[in-house]
């Protein structure tokens, strides 16, 4: 009795190790057979070409720029960094002011909601309390409120907070659109945390603050540094609540807000748009390419599996 | 170990923006502010009182490097009165305003570019303060009637006229015309026989595009509106804007089919760019381009074109570039002059802001702006000396002239439903995609909010 699903299941499970090796296999010298190197690397340069054409016009002379396309580099090659000393120099204020400004918006605005999540996801993971599953589909179901709509109604509540014009209204709002997905993506990691390393550490006195910081931080780091580049990446590059919030006083705007008014009132100056691009893009490039492994890993890690 | 790694990787790189950051900030320059006129008279400022510590916050549509002109023009008031000016500027500046303004967080005085959007802001915010005496009196000395009517909602005037631009101009080359022998035309019959007589020499008269982001169609809709002045003058003109003649009306076609013997006729389109579907997919900014290498000839474009011209380009009557008034059609009409300008709107009745308003309508300001270069302004007090470039001066002189009927921009009066919509799309349509006369009209008519 006992031996029949053991006999039965083994040379089952073997056939499947096998198959799915083979399998394994198959798509391995599919894949790296010539053909699908060669179209990789097809779509590889036609997803690079137009970038490298931004970065080619982003040194190219004005009139150039204007009056023809950027291959024209090769049969008449021209360049300057004229375009680029307009971009970082030209305004009337400095492109560094922005550029702090952007740095002071960005990282409150990274650290709050993480932390905040971080504590909200514990929660919901590993405390019972009555209402836990409403409220956490509550929170998860705040994530369909477009921002469209809440900017005017959040404006009103800080001008009647007299937040309005400082670096609060930034911070809160990123915070307050970031949290649902924050808390969604956490705590579905903590949720794959065996429940029996939980109860060890339990067992052996500790509460839940010791739980939540000897024995979940350390496991959550790659969720937290995904999460945590995705969230700059966005603030980074967030030009609607900035322009509504921070308005365009230069005390708080960021460089979002100056790129977008790089080409002049009518447009004339769209020439500095790619070198304008080129130093928006810096950052969040060396951000991305230092935690890209934490990235793909802690993504994969939070959402599928959960 | 992976937690190490992590962390390690967070901090190289917070160093990294942090180097980077340094590095910016170390490349930075003092940027040098213009020098304040060292001794200003301050006997017109008199009235404004004493308003040392007040803050004054502007916001506009105009950026850098265009604000800048603004700001200076602002000291002498600053200097006399003690008043501080805060000038903020936004490209995002028409969807903005009404966000502010609903949210009480609306600027002290906004210039407002479109008549449109001062209706918007007055019915639907509430938050406009009407103009006080001393703009009204101000508006009353030195501004036309046509231009106090631009500035009033509803039987109230609440905007003061600022700045103004002509759009009634055709840019050419005074010297590719010495060239070729050809003369700038004084009527509307003239222009269309140099258009035969540069087609006749082989080469395209017109270059026109009418691309500009969202904004795509609305040159080829001052087109429409210079014509509609032109043939039919500015009583069948209102009627058109407010909708008491219907948009599909045989006038209007007869004024659409007008522009498209030049815009759609594949003999005169589109100089040194394409085919006529071309006019539709260039932007305006590069259309009046190819009258500098000499492949077009003629380019319907406002006054503030002149921004658009290379560097080293020279304007002027014997210079690479230059504009004449489009010519009229039906003499009986004067001289239709189509236009545009931003009017100062107060959202504050504190002392400081009721004086700066009236500062800002003005002729001392006016002056005081003209100087600073490149800006023109409808007030009568404005003195021709004080404006820089030619095609300034000839706008001014066009403003000012007793003869001109000075009508502001229709697609800006009217509802934004086909003022900054249909009449935009379809247009672009009208050109791209070969659409009927009778079908654009038609589509038009039917967007018309009831």
């Amino acid at each position: 009795m006992t031996a029949t699903p053991d006999s039965l299941s083994r040379p089952r499970t073997a056939r499947r190790v096998a198959r799915t090796a083979q399998r394994a296999e198959q798509a391995k010298t599919r894949l790296s057979s010539p053909w699908a190197t060669a179209i990789s690397i097809a779509v590889a340069i036609l997803w690079t070409v137009p970038t490298f054409g931004l970065l080619l016009s982003s040194f190219r002379p004005e009139q150039q720029i204007k009056t023809t396309g950027w291959w024209t580099f090769f049969s008449d090659p021209q360049l300057t960094l004229k375009n680029y000393t307009e971009v970082l120099f030209g305004g009337s204020t400095q492109l560094s002011t922005f550029f702090v400004n952007s740095i002071v918006i960005t990282i409150p605005s990274v650290v709050i909601p993480i932390t905040l999540a971080l504590l909200a996801a514990y929660a919901f993971a590993w405390i019972d309390f009555r209402g836990r599953d409403f409220l956490f589909v509550a929170v998860f179901a705040l994530q369909i409120v477009p921002i469209q709509v809440t900017l005017i109604p959040l404006l009103q509540t800080y001008v009647d907070l007299s937040l309005a014009g400082s670096y609060w209204t930034v911070w809160l709002s990123h915070s307050i659109f970031a949290l649902p997905l924050a808390i969604f993506l956490l705590h579905n990691f903590m949720k794959d945390i065996p429940r029996s390393l939980v109860e060890a550490a339990r067992v052996d006195g500790a509460g839940h603050v010791q739980i939540f910081f000897r024995v979940l931080l350390p496991l959550l780091v790659p969720a937290i540094a995904a999460f945590g580049i995705f969230q700059f990446l966005w603030v980074w590059n967030d030009l609607l609540v900035a322009l509504t919030f921070a308005g365009g006083t230069q005390n708080v705007a960021p460089l979002t807000v100056r790129i977008a008014e790089l080409s002049g009132t009518r447009g004339t100056a769209w020439h500095l748009l790619s070198a304008g691009a080129f130093v928006a893009m810096i950052v969040p490039l060396l951000v991305f390419l230092s935690l890209q492994r934490y990235f793909v890993r802690g993504l994969l890690a939070g959402s599928v599996k959960g | 170990m992976a937690n190490r790694l992590a962390c390690r990787g967070i901090t190289a790189t917070v160093g990294v923006a942090v180097l980077t950051l340094g590095a910016v900030a170390c490349g930075g320059t003092g940027s040098t502010t213009a020098d304040q006129a060292a001794n200003v008279d301050c006997k017109p400022y008199k009235k404004y009182g004493d308003l040392s510590g007040k803050q004054i916050t502007v916001y506009t549509s105009i950026v850098a490097p265009e604000d800048q002109p603004h700001i200076n023009s602002y000291k002498p008031f600053e200097q006399c009165t003690g008043a501080k000016v805060v000038y903020e500027g936004s490209k995002e500046f028409e969807a903005q305003v009404v966000v502010r303004a609903k949210s009480g967080n609306a600027p002290d005085i906004a210039y407002v570019p479109q008549p449109g959007l001062l209706q918007t802001l007055v019915r639907d915010t509430k938050a406009v303060k009407p103009a006080s005496k001393g703009v009204v009196d101000n508006v009353d000395k030195y501004f036309g009637k046509d231009w106090k009517s631009y500035g009033t909602v509803d039987g109230a005037f609440y905007a003061a006229p600022i700045g103004a631009n002509v759009k009634s101009f055709v840019w050419y080359s005074p010297k590719q015309f010495a060239k070729k022998g050809y003369q700038v035309p004084q009527t509307w019959d003239d222009m269309i026989a140099l258009s035969d007589q540069i087609v006749k020499d082989g080469g395209k008269p017109w270059c026109a595009g009418i691309g500009s982001g969202e904004a795509t169609g609305w040159p080829a809709t001052d087109w429409m509106e210079d014509v509609m002045l032109r043939m039919y003058g500015p009583d069948v003109y209102n009627q058109w804007v407010t909708h008491k003649i219907p948009f599909n009306d045989p006038k209007v076609a007869a004024v659409l089919a007008k522009v498209g013997s030049i815009l759609k006729n594949p003999d005169y389109v589109n100089g040194g760019l394409g085919d006529v579907t071309s006019v539709a997919s260039t932007t305006f900014q590069d259309a009046g381009l190819p009258i500098l290498d000499g492949t077009c000839f003629l380019h319907r474009q406002a006054s503030f074109y002149q921004a658009n011209w290379p560097e080293g380009t020279k304007v002027g009557k014997d210079g690479d570039v230059y504009a004449f008034y489009l010519p009229p059609i039906n003499k009986k009409f004067g001289k239709p002059v189509l236009g545009g300008g931003e009017f100062a709107v107060a959202f504050s009745d504190r002392p400081e802001v009721v004086a700066f308003q009236e500062f800002l309508s003005s002729p001392e300001w006016a002056n005081l702006k003209a100087k600073e270069g490149n800006w023109i302004s409808a007030n009568t007090g404005l003195d021709i000396a004080n404006v820089d470039t030619p095609v300034n001066k000839l706008s001014v002189q066009l403003l000012q002239d007793p003869n001109a009927v000075f009508r502001f921009d229709g697609s800006d009066l009217m509802p934004g439903e086909v003022g900054a919509g249909s009449f935009w799309t379809e247009m672009t349509n009208w050109i791209a995609n070969n659409k009927p006369d009778k079908q654009v009209l038609n589509a038009i008519e039917r967007s018309w909010p009831k």
